[in-house]
């Protein structure tokens, strides 16, 4: 029978949502589902995971205090072999996109990334070509390591609880050393996580278009804000506002695009959302393909009224 | 200092995608192929990092013969010579070009393996970082900044959250995000140039590399179609349907 363990990735203590979809994406294959907790000071988030899966593997050590790939991949694979796990899983999050294919590497394991559909406990499919195509793959190793898709599972529901024993972590000798992190400040909800984004592209202008009409939309809405590649490479937001192929992928309940053309890269990334929304001047814009509601106008006009007309309702 | 940079053929972003009626794969016919563009920018960021630092610059290609036209784009950026490692695409694997790349740099002695995060045909962000675990180096993924300084590359990386930073020891693999910079265009120089330069052709087999499959691509679809919206005459419209038809308000 397979046996999953399944990377717990935390922010300021907290279990990512992405961490819950991985461990509903491994139930999915059947069998046993453990969970490795790593890091300093973490004993917290190793309670808050035995929640969701059977036995939680506490990796607590100095030298995890952050997460550098090369010391996180050995620990990982080392509690892997400790339990004959098959499978390694984890969100498909720029945190496991970076961790996951070194611990394939190391347990010399096929590794699907970014998967959106469990088919059985060695098949899956998964976005290819921005989206454009959708592949069936096998991985034919005994071992397999799989990141998820987190928009494409529910996380996983709290149950009867597992419990948590402590793994002892050796990092090994690593080439990486943390220098530091620089956060973005905000205090809207996460993109990846919210139920309403607000996406400015080019057509908003400049970071000023960004502060005057995209931001009272968002804080109207309580919505997290996204931009496109154009945005982003322009400097007028952060990078990890950007939503795509190559940036973060959001399904949220209501994805309102504004002023951004619909590129196939772009569209890779919010797709998958219930309600899409465009407001674009080009009528010919591909976005209107793929939205639900189309307003075709000048972005400057219609959103004032637009952020005015949403205040009225959630007054 | 020298300088191990990838570059995958891969199909150009700007053209639309059909797959084969048998699944098999997609319709290359008339779809145009370019350098994969995160390769582009590793390109670029080792012709930089040589500019500063001295060196050399090494590009490889792992693929069939026409991927010699990637490498010869590279090469007339400004890099020295080419490596085509010859096989045939639908035989390899992430796990399999990592293996491979594993005997160049044990062949080459590279300071430094520039590669893209992702290849945009297959998406699968994996190669760079087995790589890395392989040769038990360090790595610094999707590198916004890099700057290599007293036998170490420090690296402002695009994580989720922010910009974080770290360090590795030389030699190290890094892989490009999109922000860390601009790739120059080809002179006509450069193209003739790049005619000339070095370009060795060598098979896995040559290397020593067994590539069984880890991963089998059983097939291919194209995603189910979006039914059409609709377009809205004003914001009073647009209002009224969130809330009343798609109750997303
Ligand atoms: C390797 C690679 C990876 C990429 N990854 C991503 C990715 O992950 N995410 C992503 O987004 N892109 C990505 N791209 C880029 C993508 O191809 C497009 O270039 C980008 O999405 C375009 O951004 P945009 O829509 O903001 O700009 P544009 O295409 O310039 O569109 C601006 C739009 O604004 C409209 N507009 C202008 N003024 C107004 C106004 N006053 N009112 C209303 N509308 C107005 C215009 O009609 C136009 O449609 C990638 C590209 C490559 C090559
Ligand atoms: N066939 C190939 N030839 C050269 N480089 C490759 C090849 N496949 C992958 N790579 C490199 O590995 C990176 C990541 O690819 P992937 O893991 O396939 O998304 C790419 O950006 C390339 O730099």
């Amino acid at each position: 029978m397979a046996t999953h363990l399944v990377v717990a990735e935390h922010n300021n203590g907290t279990l990512t949502k992405a961490t819950l979809c991985a461990i509903t994406a491994a139930d999915k294959a059947g069998g046993d589902v453990h969970g490795i907790v790593l890091g300093q000071g973490t004993a917290a988030v190793a309670e808050a995971m035995a929640k969701y899966v059977g036995t939680v593997h506490h990796a607590e050590h100095e030298g995890l205090a952050h997460q550098l790939a090369q010391p996180y991949a050995k620990v990982i694979a080392d509690c892997a072999a400790s339990i004959s796990a098959t499978h390694v899983w984890a969100g498909a999050t720029a945190a496991g996109k970076d961790l996951m294919p070194r611990v394939a590497a190391r347990l010399d394991a096929g590794m699907a990334s970014d998967i959106q559909e469990v088919v059985d406990d060695k098949t899956f499919k998964r976005p290819m070509w921005a989206g454009n195509v959708i592949g069936t793959i096998e991985v034919t190793s005994a071992k397999k390591v799989i990141t998820v898709r987190p928009t494409e599972f529910e996380p996983k529901a709290e149950g009867a609880g597992g419990s948590v024993s402590a793994f002892a972590a050796d990092p090994g000798e690593s080439k990486m050393s943390f220098v530091g992190f620089d956060a973005v400040q905000s205090d809207r909800p996460q993109l990846g996580d919210a139920d309403v984004v607000v996406s400015g592209g080019r057509g908003v202008k400049g970071p000023e278009g960004f502060k005057d009409v995209i931001e009272p939309l968002a804080d109207a809405l309580g919505a997290a804000i996204g931009a496109s590649r154009a945005v982003c490479d322009a400097g007028w937001v952060p990078n990890d506002w950007q939503v795509g192929q190559t940036g973060k992928v959001v399904a949220p309940d209501l994805y309102i695009a504004v002023g951004i053309s619909g590129a196939i890269q772009h569209v890779a990334g919010m797709k998958g959302s219930k309600t899409i929304v465009a407001i674009n001047k080009d009528e010919e814009a591909p976005i209107f393909q793929v939205a639900d509601y189309g307003l075709v106008a000048d972005l400057f006009k219609v959103c004032p009224e637009l952020t005015g007309k949403i205040k009225e309702i959630k007054g | 200092m020298k300088f191990l940079v990838t570059v995958k053929r891969v199909t150009d972003y700007e053209a639309k995608i059909k797959v084969k009626a048998d699944k098999s794969g997609i319709v290359t016919d008339g779809v145009n192929m370019i350098v994969n563009p995160f390769d582009e920018i590793g390109v670029e960021e080792a012709l930089r990092l040589k500019e500063k630092h001295g060196g050399e610059v090494v590009v490889v290609s792992i693929g069939d013969k026409d991927a010699t036209q990637q490498i010869r784009s590279a090469l007339a950026m400004g890099a020295d010579r080419g490596v085509l490692v010859t096989s045939n695409d639908a035989e390899l694997d992430s796990a399999g070009v990592a293996k491979i790349l594993e005997k160049l740099v044990a062949e080459e002695s590279p300071d430094m393996v520039i590669m893209g995060k992702q290849a945009i045909d297959g998406d699968s962000n994996q190669a760079a970082q087995m790589l890395a675990e392989r040769l038990g180096w360090g790595q610094a993924t999707f590198a916004n900044t890099v700057t290599v300084e007293d036998g170490k590359v420090t690296v402002i990386r695009e994580a989720d959250g922010g910009l974080e930073t770290v360090s590795c020891t030389l030699p190290a693999v890094v892989t490009t995000d999109l922000r860390l910079n601009e790739p120059r265009y080809a002179s006509l120089p450069g193209i003739m140039k790049a005619k000339r330069k070095p370009l060795k052709e060598v098979s896995p087999a040559d290397l020593g590399v067994d590539l069984a499959l880890q991963v089998v691509v059983k097939g291919l679809e194209e995603p189910p179609q979006k039914s059409a919206g609709q377009i809205v005459p004003d914001v009073a419209t647009l209002v009224d349907k969130l809330q009343n038809e798609a109750k997303a308000l």
